[in-house]
């Protein structure tokens, strides 16, 4: 999902879109990430539906960040382009943790491990 | 800003003088398992004589927030009094089959699950309601687990101080060094609330936290 998908959605929107798609069971790979409260939104709604929504066991969720920068100037761009446009050069992983089995996240890597069905 | 410098100074005064602080809600957060319960007791025990909460091998075993008042820690002639805040694990998931392997009957599971939902999503609603943070996380496991960086994520944007509890150190597959790596700008102690291993360390750096707020 491109990030322009979520950008004009408001933090609501953001999680209802993101697990409206989970519980049709797709794994979701988001360009970008979500705010950290966000993602709190994202476990405390994904809380509530369990035990609601026959089958729901929550989610596995996973973002791989852009590499820091360590000298100044590309530090102050990304910081600016980061602040106007987001997050763009981080990816996450969102889907069903009854697809999910498991995901091993290194800083450098992320490996998603599905369930024989 | 200029407020903000003023009332530090006032604040860091008042500690000079009085050497004491007042009721600072200290919470302890993290993934399932990783010893919160274990640690809190460990601090309430040294303190007050008394537990806060039961611990067990089964995750989930806090299911709501315990909490425990005037714990009155002392280190090298200065006083904090501590409101304990001992929230249940942060997890993504939580499938009730997990809970039979441990010998669970269904209904047992099914209900601990449910509760383990609650404590999430209490968990997160105490956020706004700390002063600073102890996290505990499990030095055998991999720190780089998304809960970990929500978690501190969601602690960074609220202004929260943190530390960074590395726990059961006591156990031979423990590896402080990779915490360590993944949260370079925190402060982090290893320490076994089980074997009650580094508390002295602990305690110095929840002083150290604690002239945060």
């Amino acid at each position: 999902m491109p990030y322009p998908e979520i950008e004009h959605l408001n933090s609501s929107e953001r999680v209802r879109k993101l697990l409206k798609m989970v519980l049709s069971n797709k794994v979701i790979l988001l360009q970008g990430k979500l705010k950290p409260e966000e993602e709190a939104r994202l476990i405390e709604d994904t809380m509530a539906m369990i035990g609601h929504v026959k089958g729901f066991k929550g989610v596995e969720l996973a973002v791989l960040s852009s590499k820091k920068e360590n000298s100044l100037l590309p530090l102050i761009k990304s910081g600016i382009a980061k602040l106007l446009l987001g997050d763009r050069d981080a990816m996450t992983v969102v889907g069903p943790a009854s697809i999910i089995k498991d995901i091993k996240k290194d800083p450098s890597k992320m490996e998603l491990f599905l369930k024989n069905k | 800003m200029v407020i903000t410098f003023i009332k530090d100074f006032c604040r860091r005064i008042f500690w000079g003088i009085f050497n004491t602080k007042k009721n600072i809600k200290l919470g302890f957060y993290g993934p399932p398992n990783a010893g919160k319960t274990s640690l809190a007791n460990r601090i309430c025990k040294d303190w007050t004589g008394e537990d806060i909460g039961k611990v067990s091998k089964i995750p989930h075993e806090t299911r709501e927030v315990h909490v425990k008042e005037k714990v009155e820690v002392k280190q090298k002639g200065k006083k904090i009094t501590f409101k304990i805040v001992d929230t249940p694990g942060i997890a993504t998931k939580i499938d009730y089959e997990n809970f039979l392997k441990f010998g669970l009957s269904k209904k047992e599971s099914k209900n601990r699950a449910k509760e383990a939902t609650k404590g999430v999503i209490e968990a997160i609603k105490w956020l706004d309601d700390v002063d600073a943070v102890v996290v505990v996380l499990d030095s055998t496991q991999n720190p780089f687990s998304q809960v970990n960086i929500t978690i501190i994520g969601n602690l960074v944007a609220r202004k929260i101080p943190v530390l960074i509890a590395a726990n059961k150190v006591d156990l031979e597959k423990s590896n402080v060094k990779k915490i360590e790596s993944a949260f370079p700008e925190f402060d982090i102690v290893g320490l076994s609330a089980k074997e009650g291993t580094n508390m002295e360390e602990f305690y110095e750096s929840i002083f150290k936290l604690a002239r945060k707020t």
